[in-house]
């Protein structure tokens, strides 16, 4: 069984306006009248409840229909329901504790939600952000049967989210591939393995912090002298790209290697005892911008790495976030393809419980809020296209939501974060003039 | 001699529920189901429709050959089970194979109850359980002009409506002095009772029958009250009984039905029962009963089959409760739960709407309604969880659905 898309349901972003459950009638009946929706939103005070089918993966209603008239579609995983089989019993809506199926009265028989074979119309109704249609599970069923090429039992901290980005890329990426992890934790988890064994399932190696973009010129260039197809790929840290490792990243950068260059920028030495590095942020705190009498986190900005990478004119740059999976495969699929034709850089931001210090359960909302606020942007380059936003800047939320969620930024001075805003601003303009400046350049 | 790590007898709504929950948890061990049907499954709930003509009798099963095949099913039908040797783990079938098991799970439901009424023996009479039952009583049906059904249990109710429909003149004779006495109180009843008569369908309420004989082509049944029904089909639906009868000798403990823990295990090592066959404990006090409903051999099956596979998952039945929904003329009736397990909180009643809502320490016991929309399966769950509503007991009385599902979505959705 595959994974499914589904209906989500935020509360707090809903107000009652009731136009899913206009919407939805209109669509099923032809008449507005709410009571025929099969999506419904219960007012309970200022707050609201929702009644909906969840097109269950152990549906009850389906075990409780004598008639063989419910079935889970295999696939698009809906509970669909055959009129022609109904018998009118009601003992699905037994079954259902969650409201999902019910007798109407004007039809004279049971209904439910069919998401609309997918396009449903409540979500698209639905202005105010309260209901979404989440379609992430296409990514399970696409990439779900390829083989995970790391081990497992990876020494992770708990709630890594590195791990989940050397896992997602190289099931992407494929066999076919010769690995490069300079000091960091992505060999410090164990992906180059102990004793002679690699903890991953492709030829790996760990070169110098210094030069692992030129070992991974060299071996490309060995394999396709060859005559061999073989991804040539770099999974490194923000320090190993941005700080020691940038001068034969630059360079392979220039002469357009054809290799794919991944950093995976948790804003710090995280592994050698939580450092501060080029990309650590202003404010932040690490061992080496320490917070106390005088000290109070990082005095200087982060350079912006990707942006420096465009600036070589690369085959494809891009930025992605591991809270918005289809963007990152899609920027994945699109990196491979560059990298056969040239250098291909990939900017992945990966929040570290244990050095920014939250709840390894809460990386993924980390992730998102990064993005959500500004403080972090999706965009993609190529030098024919130029650069476009993978989603709008506008409406950001208050950068506070993000820096309130970090441990590093608990010591933030209200000067402090006024600096930090500014600099969001002033990024966020910068790469908007960037965005609109190519379609100027294109008009 | 076969041999199966999961045996399941019966091919059910328990039997299959059971059958989905060991897959879940064990992929591969082998299963083989025996059923005496010689059919795919299907569900006695469905029969009368099939008897009305409105199910097509190829168009009922809930599983095919391929969903058997494709959960790696060993499906033989055709073939009762007809003895049970516990200790050696062996079941003897019709057929006059045996079978050795690992685990055996007994879902074979319950079957017709006979009334020890002098003649009926030696009539011609129709029951309602099985397909047979079922195609055997439709074909009947273009011939027949007088009808005389023998119990207003869901059964009859729902016989007696389609033999109506198809132009019959039905009388319903029974002892009890309203229709559906499990389900609903005399008012709600008589909502039921109006839309029968209205219908032309004569309702003998309170009367018992006190002979059968032949007459004709048909019988012929006197009641205690003195009444002589002439039909040319007699249909008794006077209740069902636990299908235990290949268990004697076996050890297994049988009370009324099969007598089962909270995982739905037998008195003996490596049995479990579930559904209609099985007795097990219920909800509002803790003596084991039989309840003989769909839901409820759904749910014990399931219990039954995560318990044989060791899911470690699995959660003791709750007990069962009381529910039902019927639809009957195009109305709809849903009864969830205790009548007496409390005291009613709301009860009001006219000629087409009926809603009575019970509660005991501000928990909700039972609810009841006529063509008066509300979650069945909410009310269950509230009910099975015992949720305190102190703080919403005037809207949950003013507005049991739109509170109930508020509970829902807060509480478990
Ligand atoms: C006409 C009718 C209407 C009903 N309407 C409703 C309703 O509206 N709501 C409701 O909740 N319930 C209703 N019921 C009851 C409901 O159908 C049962 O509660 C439910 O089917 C029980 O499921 P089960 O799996 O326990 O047993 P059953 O459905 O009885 O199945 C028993 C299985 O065991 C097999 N079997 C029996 N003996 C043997 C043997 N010795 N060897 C091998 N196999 C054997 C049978 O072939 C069958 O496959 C109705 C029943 C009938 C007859
Ligand atoms: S109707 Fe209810 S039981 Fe059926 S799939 Fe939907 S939520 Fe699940
Ligand atoms: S009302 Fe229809 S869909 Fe629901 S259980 Fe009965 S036959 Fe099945």
């Amino acid at each position: 069984m595959g994974a499914f898309n589904t209906i989500a349901f935020k509360p707090e972003h809903c107000d009652g306006c009731n136009a899913c459950m206009t919407a939805c009638a209109t669509a099923k009946t032809g008449s507005a009248d709410i009571i025929n929706s099969r999506i419904q939103v219960v007012a309970d005070g200022d707050t609201f409840e929702l009644a909906l089918c969840r097109q269950c993966g152990d549906p009850k209603c389906v075990a409780n229909c004598p008639a063989a008239a419910l079935a889970k579609d295999d696939a698009s995983g809906v509970i669909a329901w055959d009129g022609s089989k109904c018998v009118n019993c009601l003992l699905c809506t037994v079954g259902c504790a969650y409201g999902g199926i019910v007798y109407n009265a004007a039809a004279g028989h049971v209904v439910k939600c069919d998401s609309c074979g997918g396009d449903p119309a409540c979500v698209k109704a639905c202005d105010r952000g309260a209901l979404t249609y989440l379609t992430t599970a296409n990514i399970y069923n696409e990439v779900g049967d390829l083989e995970d090429l790391f081990v497992p039992g990876l020494a992770g901290c708990q709630g890594c989210n590195t791990e989940l980005i050397m896992r997602h890329t190289l099931r992407r990426i494929g066999p076919d591939t010769v690995l490069a992890t300079p000091p960091g934790c992505v060999p410090g988890m164990g992906s180059v393995g102990y004793n002679g064994l690699t903890g991953t399932k492709v030829p790996v190696f760990h070169p110098l912090l210094t030069n692992t973009a030129s070992m991974l010129t060299g071996i490309k260039r060995h394999y396709k002298r060859q005559g061999r197809e073989v991804n040539a790929v770099a999974l490194a840290g923000d320090g190993g790209t941005a700080d020691v490792g940038f001068q034969s990243l630059s360079g392979a950068a220039e002469r357009g290697e054809q290799i794919l260059f991944i950093c995976v920028d948790n804003e710090g030495y995280m592994n050698t005892g939580m450092q501060r590095s080029g990309c650590t942020p202003f404010g932040a705190w690490t061992s080496t911008t320490p917070v106390g009498e005088r000290g109070k986190g990082k005095t200087q900005d982060a350079k912006n790495l990707p942006l420096l990478m465009m600036m070589h004119n690369c085959e494809y740059v891009a930025t992605a976030s591991t809270a918005f999976m289809e963007d990152l495969y899609a920027k994945l699929d699109r990196a491979i393809d560059a990298s056969k034709r040239g250098f291909a850089y990939l900017h992945i931001y990966s929040p570290c419980t244990t050095g920014w210090r939250f709840p390894s359960a809460e990386n993924i909302e980390v992730a998102r809020k990064a993005v959500e606020t500004n403080f972090v942007m999706l965009w993609e380059f190529n030098p024919r296209d130029g650069l476009r936003l993978s989603r709008p800047l506008d409406e950001p939320r208050p950068i506070d939501e993000y820096l309130e969620a970090l441990g590093k930024y608990r010591h933030l001075e209200p000067e402090q974060v006024g600096h930090i805003e500014a600099t969001v601003r002033k990024n966020v303009e910068q790469i908007r003039g960037l965005a609109e400046g190519r379609r100027a350049a294109m008009a | 001699m076969q041999q199966t790590e999961y045996l399941i007898v019966g091919a059910s709504h328990a039997a299959l529920s059971a059958l989905q929950a060991i897959r879940m948890q064990d992929a591969e061990g082998s299963i083989t189901m025996v059923t005496r049907d010689d059919a795919l499954p299907y569900s006695p709930t469905v029969l009368p429709y099939v008897v009305s003509g409105r199910s097509a009798p190829e168009r009922v099963a809930l599983k095919d050959g391929a969903w058997f095949e494709q959960n790696k099913v060993g499906f033989i039908r055709g073939a009762a089970v007809t003895a049970l040797d516990a200790a050696a783990r062996r079941a003897k079938l019709s057929s006059g194979e045996e079978i050795a098991y690992g685990k055996l799970l007994l879902a074979t439901g319950a079957a017709p109850i006979l009334p020890p009424i002098p003649g009926l023996k030696d009539v011609k009479f129709h029951v309602l359980r099985t397909l047979d039952d079922a195609m055997k009583l439709n074909k009947a049906l273009p011939n027949t002009k007088q009808a005389v059904v023998l119990g207003a249990g869901l059964v009859g109710m729902h016989a007696a409506e389609n033999l109506a429909k198809a132009g019959a003149q039905v009388t319903v004779v029974e002892m009890q002095p309203r229709v559906l006495a499990g389900y609903f109180d005399a008012e709600a009843s008589s909502i039921i009772e109006a839309a029968f008569a209205a219908k032309g369908v004569e309702l003998l309420l309170g009367a018992k029958v006190s002979r059968c004989e032949t007459a004709g082509q048909g019988a012929r049944v006197t009641t205690d009250t003195g009444a002589v029904l002439d039909a040319d089909l007699l249909l008794v639906a006077a209740g069902v009984a636990p299908v235990t009868d290949y268990l004697a000798g076996s050890g297994v403990a049988v009370d009324r039905g099969v007598l089962v823990d909270d995982t739905m295990r037998a008195s003996v090592d490596g049995v479990w029962a579930a559904g209609d066959v099985a007795q097990a404990k219920g909800f509002y006090d803790e003596a084991k009963i039989l309840n003989g409903i769909l839901p409820s051999a759904v749910e014990q099956g399931k219990i039954a089959g995560m318990a044989m596979a060791g899911d470690p998952a699995v959660r003791p039945w709750p007990g069962g409760v009381p529910l039902n929904t019927y639809t009957f003329f195009g109305q709809q009736a849903v009864s969830v739960g205790s009548q007496e397990a409390g005291e009613t909180v709301r009860k009001e009643a006219d000629a087409k709407h009926y809603l009575k809502i019970v509660m005991k320490d501000n928990r909700l016991t039972g609810i009841f309604g006529i063509n008066v929309p509300f979650d069945p399966g909410v009310m269950w769950e509230i009910i099975l969880r015992r949720i305190d509503l102190s703080s919403v007991r005037e809207a949950f009385i003013k507005d049991p659905q739109k509170t109930a599902r508020t509970i829902m979505s807060k509480t478990w959705r």
